[in-house]
């Protein structure tokens, strides 16, 4: 397995408060074929470490430090332009929201065309042929391509955003969220299609969620983050059978199971604070 | 055996849908198809579906905030469709609900004191020292200081607004409470916060829940009783342990086998 991405104190602030960061020193790295899941509530800056790797961070915040070095190539030092050719042709995205990260007067075959079209050249006839390709891999009858987004399901609209996603083969998937807005049926399909497709294709993937179930069920590694911090990185068994640290036990005791009734034990962060000082 | 506090029969509601291309058409759509239930005094009775089963529906329909198009809800041995007027507003204050969303749920241009007291004062309740007295009492109750009834929604996290919308709720001292979806928007540290919460304040108040929300593993935590639904219909109900362990319906296992953390969707690697 070889190394896909390697992430190295990566640190997040404003450009306004450079003092005040929001991602803290984050390490770690990635194999090709493996799941890395991070891990945290809102406001750990998992969101902002995946969006720092795509190069896009909102204008307003900054890394201050840190490198990203993916398949040997620091994309620190990357252009705008020269990240254009990485993000959907190397990197392939899912995000949260399948009903507005679609354009709505587009057909589905078209907007996963224009990935295509835009990185590899593809039109015509060879193109139409690889978009209903496309479509049967991620589960949808080839000729729903010429439907448009609100002609179809959340869970048929996540599938077109992972159809797109994986266009170009990407050697990486980074899905933020994918499967928090669906229904709990439509998200266990998601989840059996996206580690399905990763097995086949061969692809590394960083997963972003905040559900420790899903966790579970995806996850061959585990990072969880804590005000910005990873506090704890393992393999999933250790994280989730034996967490080392006091806040993944304190997060993993907020977690109602559906197998019998525990008692929950909300956070003490005054605890929290005193034993991570 | 426990008193029945509210009992539903036959409930029915239609709704007119446009469909066609320019939306012409118009088709029926049953989200409440002969729905009977029964919530025992003191105890939770959780109402578990996906997106569209038609839930909020029940929810709404159940405290005769929509009108039914069939059936009976029985509050207290009264039919809650024969009360009108006063007499409706009057058996309201026993009947309150707390929303999913507590950032669309609170009005962003009354402070806290006044959110939580218009209650007391729409039903007249004690004067305006004593209101101003009980208001302050829920708030410490759920977690909240003296300083917080001049604030405004926006200063509180999602946590700190739901034990607003909580307040508000249980200040007029319901015998039934509506929760639609109380936990979903918050964080899991958050949640746990909050669940705890409501069963202490169900303990201490005699409150009966209906308990409405898409997440089994919450449900499991819960529930005493336990309604599924799926397209309008209730497909299996029962009691949460018995209906965890051992459900009769496809749908419901279904459901069950799709919470996520009891199969690995990964395959083994290497």
């Amino acid at each position: 397995m070889t190394e896909l991405l390697r992430i190295e104190g990566l640190t997040v602030a404003p450009v306004a408060q450079p003092e005040r960061r929001l991602v803290n020193n984050v390490s770690f790295s990635l194999k090709t074929g493996r799941t890395i899941c991070i891990v945290g509530e809102s406001g750990s800056g998992k969101s902002l470490t995946a969006l720092s790797v795509m190069g896009l961070l909102s204008p307003a915040l900054k890394r201050t430090s840190g490198s990203i070095v993916f398949q040997g190539q620091d994309l620190a030092g990357f252009s705008n332009l020269a990240m254009q050719d990485i993000r959907g042709k190397r990197i392939g995205m899912i995000f949260q929201e399948p009903m507005t990260s679609l354009n709505p007067v587009l057909n589905v075959g078209f907007q996963i065309g224009e990935t295509l079209t835009c990185h590899l050249g593809l039109t015509g006839k060879a193109l139409k042929v690889k978009v209903g390709e496309l479509l049967e891999q991620v589960g949808i009858p080839a000729d729903r391509a010429n439907s448009y987004p609100d002609e179809m399901s959340g869970g048929q609209r996540q599938r077109v955003m992972i159809a797109m996603s994986i266009a170009c083969e990407p050697a990486m998937l980074i899905a933020d969220e994918p499967t928090t807005a669906l229904d709990v049926t439509v998200q266990a399909q998601i989840l059996r299609l996206l580690a399905d497709l990763k097995h086949r294709m061969n692809m590394g993937m960083l997963f972003i969620t905040h559900d420790f179930g899903v966790v579970a069920d995806i996850a061959d590694d585990v990072v969880v983050m804590f005000r910005g911090e990873v506090v704890e990185m393992g393999s999933v068994e250790q994280v989730l059978g034996k967490p080392r640290h006091p806040y993944t036990r304190a997060l993993l005791d907020c977690v109602p199971d559906a197998e019998g009734r525990k008692p929950l034990k909300p956070i003490d962060y005054a605890w929290l604070n005193e034993v991570s000082a | 055996m426990s008193d029945i506090i509210l009992s539903a029969t036959g409930l029915t509601k239609t709704y007119q849908q446009r469909s066609g291309r320019f939306g012409f058409g118009s088709t029926v759509v049953k989200a409440l198809d002969n729905v009977s239930l029964q919530l025992k005094q003191g105890t939770t009775l959780a109402v578990v579906g996906e997106s569209g089963s038609g839930k909020s529906t029940l929810a709404r329909c159940l405290l005769q905030l929509l009108p039914l198009d069939a059936g009976q809800v029985i509050f207290e041995h009264v039919d809650l469709a024969t009360l009108r007027g006063d007499a409706l507003r009057a058996a309201r204050r026993h009947l309150q609900m707390v929303f999913q969303d507590p950032f669309a749920s609170l009005n962003p241009r009354m402070r806290v004191g006044e959110i939580v007291g218009e209650g007391l004062l729409i039903h007249g309740m004690g004067s305006a020292a004593e209101r101003r007295e009980r208001v302050l009492r829920m708030l410490q109750r759920v977690g909240l200081t003296a300083a917080d009834m001049l604030k405004f929604p926006h200063e509180f996290s999602g946590g700190q607004r739901q034990r607003i919308g909580i307040a508000r709720a249980l200040v007029l001292e319901p015998r039934v409470v509506v929760c639609d979806e109380p936990v979903s928007a918050l964080d899991v540290s958050i949640q746990a916060q909050i669940l705890l919460l409501l069963k202490e304040l169900q303990q201490e108040m005699g409150l009966s829940y209906l308990f409405i929300s898409h997440d089994l593993r919450v449900v499991r935590h819960v529930a005493d009783e336990v309604v599924v639904m799926h397209h309008g219909r209730i497909v299996e109900q029962g009691g949460v342990e018995q209906l965890y362990s051992d459900p009769q319906q496809e749908y419901t296992r279904n459901l069950l086998n799709s919470i996520p953390g009891r199969h690995r969707a990964a395959e083994a690697t290497n």
